[in-house]
């Protein structure tokens, strides 16, 4: 068996290194909002014959005016230009203007976002994230409300609570260094990732949590760690089985799923090995420290 | 008697046996896996008819050529009349949001505007001739929008051009000389007031010029009647000629108006304005009765149609613009649905080998338990017309993930019980029992991430959300009836004692 709740302080060591990293990060760069929640259009191109470089795109679009022009080639033939929200008929007039620069051009997607919209999207994924949070902690509350001895009900929250948010911070921290280093973008299917792995993390908490309840009933509370440390170490299988094929669903949607979702599923990603991480080494752990200290 | 009648039944009595009709486990258990394998069957054949509706033509065939069995109806065929709904993102194109500007409108007609600029832009749209088209209002606060997409269609531009157009059609009477010469005076010099204002009167193209350069009428002033009054319009021929011409019909009101107008105004012109631009300037010639109007001009039979079209289709009550737009072309939709369906495919693959692997016996049970919830959930994706759309499959090959742990809880449990020394049965029992307790609760906090999700979400978080939480729900019955039914089966056979196939530990 192995000694994870004896062993804590090294798991929380590692932990903390990575959420205190990824606070720093996003500290110091936040996250590079894309245009669902900051407004502007997105169009993306395929050259059908060669690709012209960046700047001499950015030079035929130049009498539109419009402000700075991020470039980014995408794929083989493909180039994604993300620009100030610009009407329909702007839209069409550069479309043209880029077909009789460059010939055999086509147009695969355009999406263009109102400032009003992207504020609005912004606030609604914030209430989003607050409601999960508060929905889940009621739920956790509910499903353990009949354990009491030796360990409240509340507390089970908690302890699934710190690992929700050890589960969140992390990927967030991976993207604001995306978005700094590689102008990865975040829009509105990265917080609904990041709910999933509110959800997900929850899911593998209570798995354990369960469990504990479980041994509680049979072996009395006495030596909490002793409970704890017995019921990871049951459900250790479970939670590596799980999250091994939940992943190898997810890297092949990362791998073949197409550019549109592949930060959906990295972000997924992420967040699913945090929330094992934290399920086997943060959850429990927390609780018998806890304990632990109540007792002194 | 009595025996000819026990030969007879003695096979349906024993096949009625076989399935539990007489209290036996077993029994029971084998009827459970028939059930499911039923279901599986029906489900499927929604997924894909063809297998099902290809053996039904041959039995019905052969069965037709008997006689006195041809007597028996055929068996039915599987309806197609459920295809799978794709997103714009899969099929190519067009979501389009719309606000509306209602600050001259009085709030208590904000609804019903907003439900005249619906069913306007509907008009509109269906003349794209685009399968399902979905014009909807959605109410944000104090936005009021429309939500206008277009799965498929090709030329997007000329969808926004004509949804967006707002024809405004007036009947417009003869400005006095004084006031038509005061309003030249205004833009032009004595020479050139002089000069035009003769001329400027009878040719429309010079008053349009006049129009767009200074924006001001000098020839015709505006009048009651618009577009507002129009019943409907069609397309007729000259008689003589054959030019094609456009033919208004005003509803009651209109028509006493027009009335008025022509008595006041016999032996004049009378202009008709589209969308601030003269179009066509009959001279009355009588007071007309009944309200019917001609619009005659240098059309070609194209313009004629779309005029046509345009006007039927009708004018907005309030002005919209554009706020929102996404554009997939067919292209990039065909390459995602094609990439998508490939990593699902691979996806489900790994998994699948992996379970077969780790879990052998129970873990084929799990791929074939697996197997039944695909068939299950995409049958219902079908039958609900959930649309799919990248996110919403992404959601799918998730709740995949989903209903492997609840098999995964299962087999670990049931392991475990096998350790405590349990026999076959009681273990698989218990172990599901005990599994089920963590499935429940687990599954209910992703349960409740999917509700708030489809709530709040957009459109692409509401497919995501909804096709997760179907996925979880069958996971969760596909876990507990299905591959329980399936160890079951085992109980009492030779089979349970070969513990290698379970890897669990020797008796």
């Amino acid at each position: 068996m192995l000694r994870i709740i004896q062993n804590r302080k090294y798991y929380f060591f590692i932990s903390g290194v990575l959420v205190l990293a990824s606070l720093i990060s996003i500290g110091m760069f936040g996250l590079k909002l894309g245009i669902d929640f900051t407004g502007g259009s997105l169009m993306e191109i395929t050259f059908l014959e060669n690709q012209p470089a960046n700047n001499i795109v950015t030079e035929k679009l130049l009498p539109f005016e419009l402000g700075e022009i991020n470039l980014q080639p995408a794929g083989e033939k493909d180039l994604i230009l993300r620009l100030k929200e610009v009407d329909e008929d702007t839209h069409q007039k550069i479309l043209q203007t880029l077909e009789d620069e460059f010939k055999g051009v086509e147009e695969q997607r355009f999406e263009s976002v109102g400032p009003v919209i992207g504020q609005e999207l912004k606030s609604r994924s914030f209430y989003g994230i607050i409601m999960v949070l508060i929905a889940i902690i009621s739920y956790i509350a509910f499903a353990f409300r009949k354990v009491s001895r030796p360990v409240a009900s509340w507390k089970f929250g908690v302890a699934a609570i710190i690992a929700l948010f050890h589960d969140v911070i992390i990927p967030v921290g991976v993207f604001s260094l995306l978005g700094h280093y590689k102008g990865v973008e975040v829009g509105l299917l990265f917080v609904t990732a990041l709910l999933t792995v509110l959800g997900f993390s929850v899911h593998d908490s209570i798995v354990v949590f369960d469990r504990i309840r479980e041994t509680l009933r049979r072996e009395g509370g006495a030596h909490f760690e002793g409970v704890a440390n017995k019921s990871v170490n049951i459900t250790i299988a479970r939670s590596l089985n799980t999250s091994f094929t939940t992943l190898l669903v997810l890297v092949t949607i990362f791998l073949f799923g197409g550019e549109t979702i592949k930060y959906f599923a990295l972000t997924l990603i992420i967040g699913i090995v945090a929330g094992t991480y934290s399920s086997i080494f943060i959850a429990s752990t927390v609780l018998a420290w806890w304990e632990g200290r109540r007792k002194k | 008697m009595n025996k000819i009648l026990n030969v007879i039944t003695k096979p349906f009595r024993r096949l009625f046996s076989f399935f539990g009709a007489y209290g036996n486990r077993a029994g029971r258990v084998r009827f459970h896996v028939l059930l499911v394998f039923v279901l599986a069957i029906i489900a499927g054949s929604f997924d894909y008819s063809r297998p099902w509706n290809k053996s039904a033509d041959f039995i019905n065939l052969q069965k037709n050529k008997v006689q006195f069995v041809n007597k028996i109806p055929n068996i039915p065929q599987f309806t197609q009349q459920f295809p799978f709904r794709l997103g714009l993102d899969l099929l190519g194109g067009t979501h389009l949001v719309y606000e509306a500007d209602l600050s001259q409108i009085n709030q208590d007609d904000y609804s019903s505007s907003m439900d005249g600029v619906r069913d306007v832009i509907e008009r509109r749209v269906n003349l794209f001739g685009v399968t399902e088209p979905l014009v909807q209002v959605n109410k944000v606060g104090n936005h009021y929008r429309l939500i206008v997409e277009l799965a498929g269609i090709k030329d997007v531009n000329q969808a926004i051009k004509m949804i967006g157009e707002t024809p405004m059609l007036q009947f417009k009477t003869e400005q006095a000389t004084a006031e038509r010469d005061r309003i030249l005076a205004k833009y032009l010099t004595a020479d050139e007031v002089e000069q035009f204002k003769d001329e400027i009167c009878l040719n429309g193209q010079a008053t349009s010029a006049f129009l767009v350069s200074y924006g001001e009428d000098p020839c015709y002033a505006g009048t009651e009647l618009t577009g507002k009054y129009l019943d409907n319009a069609e397309t007729v021929f000259d008689q003589n000629t054959g030019v094609p011409q456009v033919s208004l019909q005003f509803n009651d009101e209109g028509a006493q108006i027009f009335q008025i107008i022509t008595k006041i105004n016999t032996g004049k012109t009378v202009a008709i304005y589209l969308d601030g631009l003269p179009i066509s300037m009959p001279r009355v010639q009588e007071e007309i009765i009944g309200g019917k109007a001609q619009i005659t001009g240098k059309f070609t039979t194209q313009e004629v149609k779309e005029l046509v079209q345009r006007l039927n289709a009708g004018a907005l009550p309030v002005p919209i613009t554009l706020v929102n737009q996404q554009t997939v072309g067919a292209s990039l939709g065909n390459d995602s649905l094609q990439k998508s369906l490939r990593a699902g495919l691979y996806g489900l693959l790994a998994v699948a080998i992996f379970m077969i692997l780790y879990y052998r016996l129970p873990g084929l049970l799990s791929v074939v338990a697996l197997g039944i919830y695909t068939v299950i959930t995409l049958a219902i994706f079908k039958l609900g017309s959930v649309t799919m759309t990248l996110a919403g499959i992404a959601g799918f090959i998730l709740s995949v993930g989903m209903a492997v742990d609840a098999n995964v809880l299962v087999f670990e449990r049931i392991k475990e019980e096998f350790k405590a020394g349990r026999g076959y049965a009681g273990a698989v029992e218990e172990g599901f029992w005990r599994a089920w307790l963590s499935i429940r609760d687990s599954n209910a906090s992703s349960l409740i991430t999917c509700v708030i999700l489809f709530w709040i979400g957009t459109s692409i978080v509401k497919g995501f959300a909804l096709t997760l939480g179907i996925g979880i729900l069958v996971s969760m019955f596909s876990a507990i009836v299905v591959t329980r039914s399936l160890l079951k089966i085992f109980i009492g056979t030779r089979v349970e004692n070969w513990r290698f196939l379970f890897n669990a530990p020797k008796k």
